[in-house]
């Protein structure tokens, strides 16, 4: 078995492929930074930021298909800004009668409302172009260049390596107990108090086994020198395209947000 | 024993108790010669696994001295040993923790304060003598048993050890991987310790076999000797071939 959910590298040889790891990171964050930052009501410059991310993906042979479907994970956070639509003062917008209650949307709530879903949306499709363009490991060495702490990005690298193992693991185990899981007609199956019994024991096997691949794992970083810190090879500088790549990225979202001021 | 046998590893009255007093080794002596290849087989239990760890400082014996070449296991040349024993773990997913396998063969070579080039060209080097070159931008999780074992035994050989100790190697291996591996082995110079159940694989690797039993040598001899002698075989678990 070699299920990994974590495996969100979509293989490919495109432009954005390419990129260097580093500079793919800190066009992500400065566009979510960007996203954030820019007002409520900006809706040109909202559009404008749509157009990046399709056209990103695009150039990156991902197909609008798996980047709109992946983004559906920001629908949601969309609920934490519903209470917008009626806490807001303003004009009303539309009114819902649902039972006794009469529920009237204002329309700055509305607005913000839709902005904020937006942008989220916005953001997260970012976050799914750089993970499907960029492998985990590259990506872990572009934290560490950014100076993300060494011991977070060790932790990062090991819980990615090991959520496959655990999660290959426990599909292991599920199906040996399916596999056990005979029926005689009419009888069977047992008392649900059995059976979420039987999870439980399960859930704290499977801690065990974590809990002493663990002291293993240790054993072996140990013997081959591990002494507490955290060590890794220097990479080489990002070269003077990627330099430029990213001038160039970082000043087209600097203008798209002072436009954004500009309607807003 | 004359000294000239106990120049690669010296073990000496090693006596080990797991915290909940079981013991698991009884004072073990062993002398093994440079670039000797000794198995050490034995029933599950019988203190391979933990006489193994003893070697580099993994645990370290409440009684009794390992000695490896002139330096003695203590925690004060910890760093020194294990610089100079390579441990194979008998699961890969243990031995291999790292995003790629290049930063798995990596890791040991940067943590004995190589200068980069240096690194590199021992990941090239072990990589190219396990016949895996092409592997270094992998990610381990998604190779096959035999391909996890050979990275395995490649992350150790970039530290150019002189002591090799493989765990169980040939575990799980279907034919042709557990062919690979052995050929692989054979290649090696350096003094190994095989600890396995694979009489077979004994057969081919090793010269000399130690017969471990309830945490005590039970037989230490040539390994076309011991392997002969049915009776010895099943008094200590193991199935004459």
């Amino acid at each position: 078995m070699h299920s990994s959910p974590f495996d969100l590298y979509h293989t490919g040889i495109s432009p954005v492929h390419g990129l260097d790891a580093r500079v793919k990171l800190v066009l992500a964050l400065a566009f979510v930074l960007c996203v954030s930052l820019t007002p409520v009501g900006a809706w040109p410059v909202y559009l404008l930021l749509l157009a990046v991310t399709l056209s990103a993906a695009e150039l990156a042979e991902l197909g609008l298909g798996l980047v709109l479907r992946r983004s559906l994970l920001a629908l949601p956070f969309a609920l934490a800004a519903l209470p917008l639509l009626v806490t807001l003062p303003g004009p009303t917008f539309a009114s819902l009668r649902i039972g006794r209650f009469l529920i009237s949307i204002s329309g700055p709530g509305m607005e913000r409302f839709v902005s904020i879903v937006f942008r989220s949306w916005l953001s997260v499709q970012m976050a799914i172009l750089l993970t499907a363009t960029t492998p985990l490991p590259d990506l872990l060495v572009a934290f560490g260049a950014l100076r993300l702490p060494r011991l977070l990005v060790a932790i990062l690298a090991l819980m990615w390596r090991y959520l496959a193992v655990l999660i290959d693991e426990a599909l292991r185990m599920m199906r040996a107990r399916d596999a056990r899981s005979g029926c005689v007609e009419g009888r069977g199956g047992g008392s649900l108090r059995w059976r979420a019994s039987v999870t439980g024991a399960m859930a704290g096997s499977l801690f065990l086994r974590g809990f002493e691949r663990s002291e293993r794992i240790h054993s072996a970083m140990l013997s081959r020198g591990y002494d507490g810190t955290i060590r890794s090879l220097s990479r080489q500088p990002p070269d003077s395209r990627s330099w430029r790549l990213m001038v160039l990225g970082l000043a087209v979202l600097a203008g798209l947000l002072l436009l954004g001021y500009r309607l807003g | 024993m004359t000294d000239r046998d106990c120049l690669a590893i010296q073990i000496e009255g090693l006596r080990f108790a797991y915290p909940d007093g079981q013991v698991a080794l009884r004072d073990i002596s062993l002398c093994v010669g440079p670039g000797e290849h000794v198995a050490i087989v034995g029933p599950n239990g019988a203190g391979k696994s933990t006489l193994m760890l003893h070697l580099n400082g993994i645990l370290t014996g409440q009684q009794g001295v390992v000695r490896v070449g002139d330096v003695e296991v203590t925690a004060a040349n910890l760093r020194l040993v294990r610089a100079r024993v390579g441990i194979v773990f008998q699961n890969p997913d243990d031995q291999l923790f790292s995003p790629t396998v290049f930063d798995d063969v990596a890791y040991g070579p940067i943590y004995m304060g190589l200068s980069e080039p240096e690194v590199r060209e021992r990941v090239s080097l072990a990589l190219r003598q396990v016949d895996m070159e092409s592997y270094a931008p992998r990610t381990s999780h998604h190779l096959s048993l035999g391909e996890k074992k050979r990275i395995s035994v490649a992350t150790v050989l970039a530290m150019d050890p002189q002591v090799l100790i493989l765990d169980e190697p040939s575990a799980g291996l279907d034919p042709r991987a557990r062919r690979k591996l052995i050929v692989l082995l054979q290649q090696l110079r350096q003094t190994m310790l095989v600890s396995t159940h694979d009489l077979r694989l004994v057969q081919e690797l090793c010269s000399r076999t130690v017969v471990l039993d309830q945490g005590g040598i039970v037989a230490d001899g040539l390994t076309s000797v011991l392997l002969a002698d049915e009776q010895l075989l099943r008094a200590h678990g193991l199935e004459p071939i």
